[in-house]
C-alpha cells in the first residue's frame, strides 16, 4: 500500500515538472503505442509485431519503470518463475568453453542479423558483466561474475538457481535489465547450460 | 564563423576528457584503454573529417536543386526563412505549417519538399550515407548544426504539442519490448555504467545528456561517415533488437524532445568526433 501511494505522489510531482498537457495515462498511452507503431511502417514487420506487443511482464516494467510496488514485484516474479522448464535430462551443465563463445557473441535478432539460418544467438555476457579474469573488455550494467561459482559453491541448489537466473532472470528480479534468455527463445537449452558450466564448472576460467 | 573551427574543436575535446575522467573505470587496464582511445580522439579533433561534410552541406543549401530548381534559402529551420545561425540549437520545435514538432533532419526534409519540389519519399530516400554513396542529409545537417556552435541549446518545451511530444518521449525511453526486453532506460537512466569498454550516458542526467545531445552529427571513425541523432537512435533500436525506425519519424521526434529537456542549457559542439 505505501508503495502505491509512493507511486501516485511520484506521478504528482512528475506531472507538475513535466508540464503536463493534461493527456490522461491511458491517452498518453494510446498515443505513444501509436506513433511507436508508425515508427516502424518500414521495418521488419516481424520484428515489429513483437515490439508493439508488449507481453504482461514488458507492459508491468514499463509503467512502473521509475517505483514498482511490491505486490507488482510479486505477480511478475510468480508468473515468471512458472515459464522455466528445467533441463529434462536432469543436467544443468554443458561445457564451459562452449559457454565462454557465447559470452562472447552479441549475434542475433537484429535486424541486419539475417542470412545465417544455422547460426545461433549469442549471449552477449561480457556486454554487462565480468567473467574470465583475461577479458577485460566487459561492461558494468550487471554485477562482476568473477568466481562465482568458486564464492558460492559448486552445489546443485546454486547450479539450479544459475540455470533458472538465465532462463528466465525475472524469475527471481522483476524487472531486471537483464534479457529472459531461454524463456524469450534467445539462447537453446544446451546454450543455457554451457553458461552454467561457465560460471560453475571448477575448471572454468571465471573459478581461477 | 569559419576560422573559429579549428578552435571550436577544443572544448570538446576538453569536455571528452572531464566526462572519462570521471567516469570510474576499475582496474588499470580499463583505465589505459580509456586514455589510449581518449588520445586518438585527441589526435583526430584536430582535424574532424566532419568539416569536408559541413563544406558539402553548405554548398547543398544553396546549390538550386529539385523539381522547382531552388535553393533551401529560404527554408524556415524555426528562427525564420533562411536563419541558420542559431536555428539547430532551438531544435527540435513546432512548426505552424505542417502543425507538427521537427527536429533538424525532419524540418530539412519538409523545406525539400514544399521549396525545392521534391517528393517526401525521395528526400528521405537515402538518409544514412554507406561506403560509396553520399547522405545530402548528413551533409546538410552537419552544415545547419555547425551554425550553431557555441550556442545553448534551448529546444522550447512550451507549445502544447512540444510538450505532448515530451510526454511521448517519455513513456517510450521508459518501454521495454522486443525479445531482450530493452527499453532506453535499460542504458541510459543510471551513471557510471558502460557496455564493454562504452561508458553509457545516464540521458536523464542533464551533465551527461549535454554532453551527449550537443555532439552530434559527430564524424564516426568507426563507421567512417559523419552520423547524425536520427542515425543514433536507429543504430540504438538495432541493437534494443527492435525493427528499423523509420527517419524522421514521430517516435524519433519524441524522444528527440525527451532528451533535449535534460540537454538544454549545453553548448552545441557539432559536429563533433566519436568512436
Amino acid at each position: 500500500m505505501k508503495a502505491r501511494i509512493m507511486v501516485v505522489a511520484g506521478a504528482a510531482v512528475l506531472a507538475v515538472a513535466g508540464c503536463a498537457t493534461g493527456l490522461s495515462d491511458g491517452e498518453r498511452q494510446a498515443r505513444a503505442e501509436k506513433i511507436l507503431k508508425e515508427g516502424f511502417s518500414k521495418g521488419n514487420q516481424a520484428m515489429a509485431a513483437r515490439v508493439v506487443q508488449q507481453d504482461e511482464a514488458q507492459a508491468l516494467c514499463s509503467k512502473y519503470a521509475r517505483a514498482l510496488p511490491k505486490d507488482v514485484v510479486a505477480k511478475i516474479e510468480q508468473s515468471q518463475q512458472a515459464t522455466i522448464k528445467y533441463p529434462a535430462d536432469g543436467k544443468l551443465m554443458g561445457d564451459w568453453k562452449e559457454g565462454e563463445k557465447i559470452a562472447q557473441d552479441g549475434w542475433g535478432l537484429r535486424f541486419t542479423d539475417t542470412g545465417q539460418p544455422d547460426r545461433k544467438n549469442g549471449g552477449n555476457c561480457y556486454a554487462c558483466h565480468q567473467l574470465a579474469p583475461q577479458e577485460l573488455s566487459y561492461g558494468t550494467l550487471g554485477p562482476s561474475l568473477y568466481q562465482f561459482g568458486k564464492s558460492r559453491g559448486y552445489t546443485d541448489e546454486v547450479r539450479k538457481y544459475v540455470y533458472g537466473k538465465i532462463y528466465n532472470a525475472e524469475a527471481f528480479s522483476a524487472c531486471t535489465s537483464m534479457p529472459r534468455f531461454g524463456h524469450s527463445g534467445i539462447l537453446t537449452e544446451q546454450q543455457v547450460k554451457d553458461v552454467v558450466a561457465l560460471l560453475m564448472d571448477p575448471n572454468s576460467p571465471v573459478n581461477k | 564563423m569559419r576560422t573559429n573551427r579549428p578552435r571550436a574543436a577544443f572544448p570538446g575535446v576538453a569536455i571528452a576528457a572531464a566526462f572519462l575522467a570521471w567516469t570510474p573505470l576499475p582496474g588499470n587496464a580499463q583505465d589505459r584503454t580509456a586514455e589510449e582511445i581518449e588520445k586518438y580522439r585527441r589526435a583526430l579533433a584536430e582535424g574532424n573529417p566532419a568539416e569536408l561534410w559541413e563544406v558539402r552541406g553548405e554548398a547543398l543549401w544553396v546549390a538550386k536543386r529539385g523539381p522547382n530548381n531552388v535553393s533551401l534559402e529560404k527554408c524556415d529551420l524555426g528562427l525564420g526563412a533562411g536563419v541558420v545561425k542559431g536555428a539547430y540549437a532551438e531544435l527540435p520545435r513546432y512548426f505552424a505549417d505542417t502543425d507538427k514538432v521537427q527536429d533538424a533532419e525532419s524540418r530539412l526534409v519538409s523545406c525539400m519538399v514544399t521549396l525545392q519540389g521534391f517528393k517526401e519519399e525521395d528526400a528521405k530516400k537515402n538518409p544514412f550515407s554507406a561506403p560509396g554513396r553520399h547522405s545530402d542529409l548528413e551533409a546538410l545537417t552537419s552544415y545547419v548544426a555547425s551554425e550553431s556552435k557555441g550556442m545553448k541549446m534551448n529546444a522550447p518545451i512550451r507549445h502544447a504539442k512540444e510538450i505532448e511530444a515530451f510526454e511521448l518521449g517519455e513513456y517510450l525511453f521508459y518501454r521495454r519490448a522486443g525479445p531482450h526486453d530493452f527499453a532506453c532506460s535499460t542504458c541510459h537512466a543510471d551513471t557510471g555504467k558502460r557496455i564493454r569498454l562504452q561508458e553509457l550516458p545516464q540521458l536523464t542526467n542533464p551533465k551527461e545528456a549535454q554532453q551527449v545531445f550537443t555532439t552530434w552529427p559527430a564524424y564516426r571513425v568507426s563507421q567512417g561517415s559523419v552520423r547524425t541523432m536520427q542515425h543514433r537512435l536507429y543504430d540504438c533500436y538495432w541493437q534494443m533488437r527492435h525493427p528499423q525506425l523509420d527517419y524522421a519519424s514521430d517516435t524519433a521526434t519524441a524522444l528527440m524532445v525527451f532528451l533535449a529537456k535534460y540537454a538544454n542549457g549545453g553548448e552545441v559542439n557539432a559536429p563533433a568526433l566519436k568512436r
